[in-house]
């Protein structure tokens, strides 16, 4: 259906004051869930809130849903929902009330009861937001991004502090919106949300995108994966090694224990069981360790996520 | 990876509402924030009740008319005009600025002049129903005004438009903690020194030229000489109030920060 990218930000720089926030970022978002992966500090909300049209970039070019997001901002805003980091909602206004108001605003809104319902804000509906505990504050927020039917949802850190089950009703209702043709955009310094939920992930550090794909093509890239088994010692290392595609180790660093090395996939695996199965040996503790979308970001910035 | 087709409960639909219809929603969504807040009321509703009542009832200050009540009443509608356009209108701002509600219905379809059209439109309304009570508060304590509609209206109308510049400007720029501080204490020093409750004729005659040059005095002696003297169009205070109008307006447009 859209086969134009839903953001393009190209060579974004954006500073405050001596302190460059967004240092020269290019990012591609296609249809779809896109996951902007990054510590605090990394550009993020920067990013995001350029790409709504709260900030003018000190140089680059930004486009969404191929419009200019400060020029052209009266026709894009009515396509596009907003979920801010925190607040957004007069204090005494009670969440049914602001939910609806968001409603109004638009021409086709979703049914208020039902979003209402599906987020369980139902409990604290007539509660005035500064009682609001700060998962249901966010539950509303994300509930004023979704209401007005937006073809693409920016959501800045929608679960942050959030708890196991808040985040994973979130989450079921980001894959809604993704089944139904919602491209979302979110920042998250969550690696499991990116995993879960992104089509695309763009790991994003110091103002710059230094890593974008799938969350398989990111664990898959740079990175090899190891596959340990144990069994008795002394097999024959070099037979293992022909069996295997191109480009693997095998070894045994300590009798009886084997390590193997490469692209781990399910050929690969299935390769080491059926050479072990014509060796007559039986592969106890098999395990594959996958390198993860942490372990990803340790590698091309040296450093944790979540510092 | 196929991107969804049909009609699914979240499938796109974008389209703003009508804009008449998002800014009459929003103008009622603000009023309905002002008459909840207790802080407010008592600002805009309670201090002027009491202070039309009291000093009409009670000989505190001389006013120097045949009763009090024909000399405070179009002191403590300026009031009212000033509690709703300036006072209120600046903390209840400021603290949508420091809450990210600015920002917020910034990114919605509602475009910024609509945000203030409703805002002004919320003042609007409760200045009407502050007149109301107030008005009928002042007959029942025995007023009889003068003077024509038309000179009122313009008055309330240019006063409003004074207020609520000074307001936004204060609001758009000072940390929402320093408008509350800042705007109360203007509040009580208009209240104090600008012919609201207490004549002007009370301070030194160097004094009285400075103070009458203040929007509230302006407001509060042009009602004054409409609805106590039944004089014409009070052009000087007209002219006062249309010069902090302007000026207001003007500066709180180009200072304003939205977040």
């Amino acid at each position: 259906m859209r086969n134009e990218p839903v953001v393009q930000v190209q060579a974004l720089v954006k500073r405050y004051g001596t302190k460059t926030a967004v240092d020269g970022l290019d990012l591609v978002a296609q249809a779809g869930v896109t996951a902007i992966l990054g510590p605090n500090g990394a550009g993020k909300t920067t990013t995001v809130e350029i790409c709504e049209g709260y900030r003018r970039p000190d140089s680059g070019t930004v486009r969404v849903l191929g419009l200019d997001p400060v020029g052209q901002s009266a026709e894009l805003r009515p396509r596009i929902g907003v979920m801010l980091q925190s607040g957004g909602v007069y204090s005494g206004a009670r969440a049914e009330e602001m939910l609806r108001h968001i409603a109004k605003l638009h021409a086709h809104p979703l049914d208020v009861d039902a979003l209402v319902e599906r987020l369980g804000l139902g409990s604290c509906g007539r509660t005035p937001y500064r009682r609001l505990s700060g998962g249901q504050q966010q539950r509303l927020a994300l509930a004023m991004a979704v209401v007005g039917r937006p073809e693409l949802v920016f959501l800045d850190e929608p679960t942050a502090g959030l708890d196991p089950q808040a985040r994973r009703a979130t989450w079921d209702l980001v894959r809604d919106l993704r089944a139904d043709g919602v491209s979302v955009i979110l920042t998250t310094h969550y690696m499991e949300e990116a995993e879960q939920l992104a089509d695309d992930v763009a790991i994003v550090d110091a103002g710059r995108v230094i890593a974008q794909g799938s969350p398989e093509e990111l664990c898959r890239g740079g990175a090899e994966n190891t596959l340990r088994f144990t069994g008795r010692p002394g097999l024959d290392m070099d037979s293992l090694l022909k069996a295997l595609p191109p480009g693997c180790t095998a070894a045994e660093p300590a009798p009886g224990t084997y390590r193997v090395v490469g692209t781990v996939d399910p050929q690969l695996l299935a390769t080491v069981t059926s050479w072990c199965a014509q060796n007559g040996v039986m592969p106890d503790r098999i395990s594959v360790e996958r390198h993860t979308l942490e372990d990803v970001f340790l590698e091309l910035t040296g450093k944790e996520l979540r510092s | 990876m196929t991107p969804a087709t049909g009609t699914g409960t979240y499938t796109p639909r974008p389209k703003a509402a009508p804009l008449p219809r998002m800014i009459a929603a929003q103008a009622a969504l603000e009023t309905r924030m002002l008459l909840r807040n207790g802080e407010q009321l008592l600002l805009t509703v309670v201090i002027p009740t009491l202070l039309l009542v009291l000093f009409s009832s009670v000989d505190i200050v001389d006013t120097g008319a045949d009763r009090a009540v024909d000399f405070l009443a179009p002191g403590v509608l300026a009031l009212a005009v000033m509690s709703t356009a300036f006072t209120g209108q600046a903390i209840a701002t400021g603290f949508e600025r420091r809450y990210g509600v600015l920002k917020r219905l910034a990114a919605s379809p509602l475009p910024r002049w609509g945000l203030m059209t409703a805002k002004t439109a919320s003042v609007l309304v409760t200045e009407v129903l502050q007149i109301v009570l107030l008005t009928v508060i002042a007959f029942a304590l025995g007023w009889s005004p003068h003077g024509g509609p038309l000179a009122v209206l313009l008055l309330l109308v240019l006063g409003t438009a004074a207020f609520s510049g000074l307001g936004l400007l204060m609001a758009g720029t000072l940390r929402a903690e320093a408008t509350l501080a800042a705007a109360n204490l203007v509040f009580l020093l208009l209240l104090v020194g600008g012919g609201v409750v207490v004549p002007l004729e009370k301070f030194p005659a160097g004094v009285q030229e400075v103070l009458g040059l203040l929007p509230i005095s302006a407001l509060s002696g042009g009602l004054r000489d409409v609805l106590q003297h039944g004089a014409g169009m009070p052009w000087g205070d007209l002219g006062i109030l249309a010069v902090w109008a302007v000026a207001g307006l003007a500066a709180a447009g180009k200072f304003f920060r939205w977040e």
